[in-house]
């Protein structure tokens, strides 16, 4: 077992684990933050993915021992009170979502991208970029328009900031 | 339409949830004292189990139990049943292998478990797993299908000689061979269509719990449908009486068919929180996914067209084999039969039709209902033989489609489907215009100048949807009715509770059940809340495939409304001392017609429930429910074009374009429909381009985690260009036919329809990869 302190969400929180819990594991069985989904267990589909010192990253595939003194932003930790993300209204405006088990994972590497790229987004580069989050309901199209709908919301929203 | 009625683009009242993540799918609850299932799956294809030794695993940390297919045969635990039955041309029933939950005796595809590990965390489960000693005989394998119809070829059960499940016929042969003898031109074609893996993103789950006080169960299941999973635990598997057993489907994260059958993790579970006294987890990983979700697809396909000298379309024939892997799983039978064989007319009119399926047992996990079962495999080979004969006939595919076209309606054709109603030129002619169809040739050799392979595929789909008139199902086999409920309850402050026996796993029902409401009453669709996936609160209902949620589903919540609203009307004309048949239904009030005399909703529910002043003899309380049983299947159309470039030196395939015309009859929210339909292209795409479930010889899957099974990413697809055209189904009131498989059943033909035109050779077999098309391309 190991002590592992790190910051979810904006709150330091101290967890006993086992060594090989993954960090995936520590937010959904240990934290209740049961946003964050597992989709394939190999790394692939990004149902997991959570942001660590504000890069995002695949929770099932580190141990939570790695995120030690990290901070971690789960999609529960995304919206400020009743006021949702840029991302998460653009995917709701967008119908970028249908059964909504890819989407935090989604949303979480959506903001990553636009972060990454600031506003030089297109299509292709959207499409290139997600290649690490499978969807099955979607076909990918209204993701799309969700993702370069929010970055332009991003913008803004950093403009006005 | 209001802004929130029917044909109004409503944003989802449930995406809050999922955005925010605060879903509730079934891996994220957790129950007090809750153990964990982890199970041990037989890594042969086909072996005897001489000897299960759980001795060491039982004295490690944390176990609870280690329960084997003994076991569950000692309890007299049902065997999974086949719920379609088929009988095959000589008149003998199919011929069905016993499938238990856990094999005690034989294991016949590779992930099949043999016992299972109950202990206090997951983890530890998966340490006691490790320490299970399975005896395994290993007993000679096949998994390819024209290998398993051979004479020696191993046998999988004795109930089913030479691996034949059943040789199954439609059509009339007579009248058929009759057409062949006078054709001009027949069209011959061999097609396989891949098999595929479902991978809806959440994998399987089941939680189950026993409160021996009560002898009890819950069971919270990642279920498209928890009534028929109640109903088929209960009758046919022993595990309680429908009313001691609740089963739950709360959010369920996609389907697409894989989700309707009872698999046997959830019979097990349950059994076993009985049988250890607490509650029971098992969460499924991917690959178990792979392994043990029924797969879909899998034909062999002979198929051969007859012309008249002018190109008329004068008989059919179709041989087919299709793969049912080890076991029948709950509709497989019906899947290669009556939801194939029956669209073999396509969108064409086609005076004679004979078809045989072949349903053949191998090692391989067990096939059934995918999205669009059976039409797609239908679709794509109708539509792959139209785009060969066209090339055979030298006429453009898109105009030999268009002079075969069924243009009267109702249409009866050969093969039991009456087709209602539909528009094949208008939903033909949307796709040729947005794609420019005329301009392709131009665009073509511009393509070849860049060193580019360009072509375009068109795919004119017809499916049969909103599944189905029970009385005709069941003269075709069905052990079910296919109809659906609905209960309206208006509550004593006027808000609206609608419960469903349809399933939402992604088809955004919370919102477009609302917009009925919304449409009828004139009330915001925040007065409203859908109920569904419980057992305990909603009535018997059939649940959510066939694209029959709205069709189906939809239908029986407005037979309900009528009904309330019939009744609501006599109480405001009481109200208002009024004739009942002058009152109206406006803006969430009942006005009486060309006054200002009006009670709105809330005070009519009021009054309702203290029925200090109702009409003389008439019950309190404002509550009414339907059971809705459709009159035909829907037959929704369209038409997709699709447009690429192969890189010949590559064999990679790149879209420029996709257009679809649908004609889903009335759509209640566009903004779902299309959302629908970019779904079900993309998993049509996936099959066309990428997808393949592999086994090799000796029955091993290759393909069982996302890094060897090739899923659609967003880099793979294009954006889609979509359009309606629109004929009202005459069969349900609201003239809905669907629109949940479309894509899926008409996408893949489009593709290879295309690539096979901008490379020039007509054969070339799914997934078309890089590497196969490249091949194909440099074959002599």
């Amino acid at each position: 077992m190991s002590k592992v302190n790190l910051t979810v969400n904006g709150k330091a929180v101290a967890v006993d684990v086992e060594d090989r819990t993954l960090l995936v594991q520590l937010l959904r069985d240990h934290l209740n933050l049961t946003g964050t989904h597992v989709g394939c267990d190999t790394s692939q589909c990004g149902a997991c993915v959570v942001h660590m010192d504000g890069r995002a990253v695949k929770s099932c595939t580190m141990l939570a021992g790695q995120a030690d003194g990290a901070s971690i932003t789960t999609i529960e930790g995304i919206a400020k009170g009743d006021e949702l993300h840029p991302m998460q209204a653009a995917f709701r405006d967008n119908h970028g979502l249908q059964c909504g088990y890819c989407t935090p994972g989604m949303i979480m590497s959506a903001i990553d991208i636009v972060q990454r790229h600031g506003g030089q987004l297109d299509e292709a580069t959207v499409r290139h970029e997600l290649e690490g989050n499978i969807c099955r309901c979607t076909g990918y199209h209204n993701i799309v328009k969700a993702v370069l709908d929010a970055a332009g919301r991003m913008k803004v929203a950093q403009a006005a900031e | 339409m209001g802004v929130e009625g029917i044909g109004a683009r409503v944003v989802r009242k449930e995406d809050k949830r999922f955005i925010t993540g605060k879903g509730r799918y079934v891996d994220d609850i957790k129950l007090t004292g809750m153990t964990h299932a982890h199970f041990i799956r037989s890594p042969h294809a086909h072996a005897k189990v001489k000897g299960i030794d759980s001795s060491a695993a039982l004295k490690m940390p944390g176990v609870v139990a280690v329960l084997t297919g003994k076991q569950l045969v000692d309890d007299k635990v049902g065997n999974l049943i086949c719920g379609w039955a088929i009988t095959s041309k000589d008149g003998s029933p199919m011929k069905m292998g016993a499938w238990p939950a856990m094999a005690p005796e034989t294991v016949r595809f590779v992930g099949q478990a043999v016992a299972v590990v109950i202990a206090e965390s997951k983890n530890l489960a998966r340490d006691a797993a490790e320490a299970v000693v399975v005896d395994y005989e290993e007993l000679p394998a096949v998994a390819d299908m024209q290998a398993a119809i051979k004479a020696g070829a191993p046998q999988l059960h004795p109930e089913a000689p030479g691996n034949q499940v059943y040789d199954w016929v439609i059509g009339d042969e007579g009248a058929t061979d009759a057409a062949f003898a006078k054709a001009a031109n027949v069209v011959k074609l061999d097609v396989t269509n891949n098999r595929l893996a479902p991978n809806a993103m959440e994998p399987r789950a089941a939680i189950a719990d026993y409160d021996a006080a009560e002898e009890h169960f819950t069971l919270y299941t990642t279920s498209q449908n928890p009534h028929v999973a109640r109903l088929v635990l209960s009758a046919f598997y022993n595990i309680a009486p429908e009313h001691k057993l609740r089963v739950i489907a709360p959010d369920v994260g996609g389907g697409f068919g894989s989700k309707i059958f009872i698999y046997p993790e959830e019979m097990v579970a349950l059994w076993a929180s009985k049988k250890v006294g607490r509650p029971v987890k098992w969460t499924g990983d991917r690959t178990e996914a792979f392994l043990t979700d029924a797969h879909g697809r899998d034909h062999i396909t002979h198929a051969e067209m007859a012309f008249d000298a002018n190109n008329k379309i004068i008989g059919l024939k179709v041989k087919t084999y299709a793969n049912f892997g080890a076991y029948m799983s709950l509709f497989s039978s019906s899947v290669p039969t009556y939801l194939y064989a029956t669209l073999l007319s396509g969108q064409y009119n086609i005076p004679a039709i004979h078809a045989e399926v072949v349903g053949v047992y191998t090692n391989t996990t067990p096939v059934d209902a995918y999205r669009g079962a059976g039409r797609p495999e239908a679709s794509y080979l109708i539509e792959r033989l139209m785009e060969t004969a066209a090339r055979q006939l030298k006429v453009d595919p898109a105009e030999l489609r268009r002079s075969n076209f069924i243009t009267q309606f109702p249409h009866q054709t050969p093969v039991i489907m009456a087709y209602d109603t539909g528009d094949f030129n208008a939903s033909l002619d949307a796709a040729m215009k947005a794609i420019d169809y005329a301009g392709f040739p131009a665009r073509k050799a511009k393509a070849k100048a860049d060193g580019k392979l360009r072509g375009i595929g068109v795919s004119c789909y017809i499916e049969a949807c909103g599944i189905a008139p029970s009385k005709a199902v069941g003269s075709l086999g069905a052990g079910v009715g296919l109809w659906e409920s609905a209960e309206v309850r208006v509550n004593p402050v006027g808000t609206i509770e609608i419960l469903t026996g349809s399933h939402s796993h992604g088809q955004g029902h919370e919102t477009t059940f609302c917009q009925l409401v919304a449409e009828r009453l004139g009330i915001p669709i925040s007065q409203v809340s859908i109920v569904h996936g419980d057992t305990d609160k909603v009535q018997f209902g059939m649940g959510t495939y066939g694209s029959r949620s709205a069709a189906v589903g939809l239908t029986a919540i407005l037979k309900a409304m009528e009904k309330m609203e019939s009744k609501a009307k006599k109480i405001a004309a009481h109200a208002l001392e009024a004739s009942e048949a002058d009152i109206v239904i406006e803006n969430g009030e009942f006005k009486v017609t060309g006054t200002d005399k009006a009670i709105a909703l809330p005070m009519v529910a009021l009054a309702a429930y203290t029925a200090h002043n109702l009409p003389d003899g008439m019950e309190p309380g404002l509550k009414e429910s339907a059971f809705y049983d459709p009159t035909n299947f829907t037959f929704p159309a369209g038409t997709y074009i699709c447009e690429l470039e192969v890189d010949p030196g590559t064999g990679k395939t790149s879209f420029v374009n996709f257009v679809a015309a649908d004609d889903f009859g009335r759509l209640i929210n566009p903004m779902i429909v299309e959302g629908q339909v970019h779904g079900g292209l993309v998993q049509g795409i996936g099959q066309a381009l990428l997808e393949h479930a592999i086994y090799d010889a000796n029955g091993q899957p290759v393909t069982a985690s996302f890094m060897d099974y090739a899923m659609p990413r967003a880099d793979d697809v294009p954006s889609f260009n979509l359009s309606h055209t629109t004929t009202l189904c005459p069969g349900n009131p609201l003239g809905i036919k669907g629109c949940g498989e479309a894509g899926a059943i008409g996408a893949s033909a489009a593709v290879i329809n295309a690539i096979t035109d901008a490379i020039g050779k007509n054969t070339l077999e799914m997934p078309a990869t890089p590497d196969r098309v490249w091949r194909t391309i440099h074959a002599a």
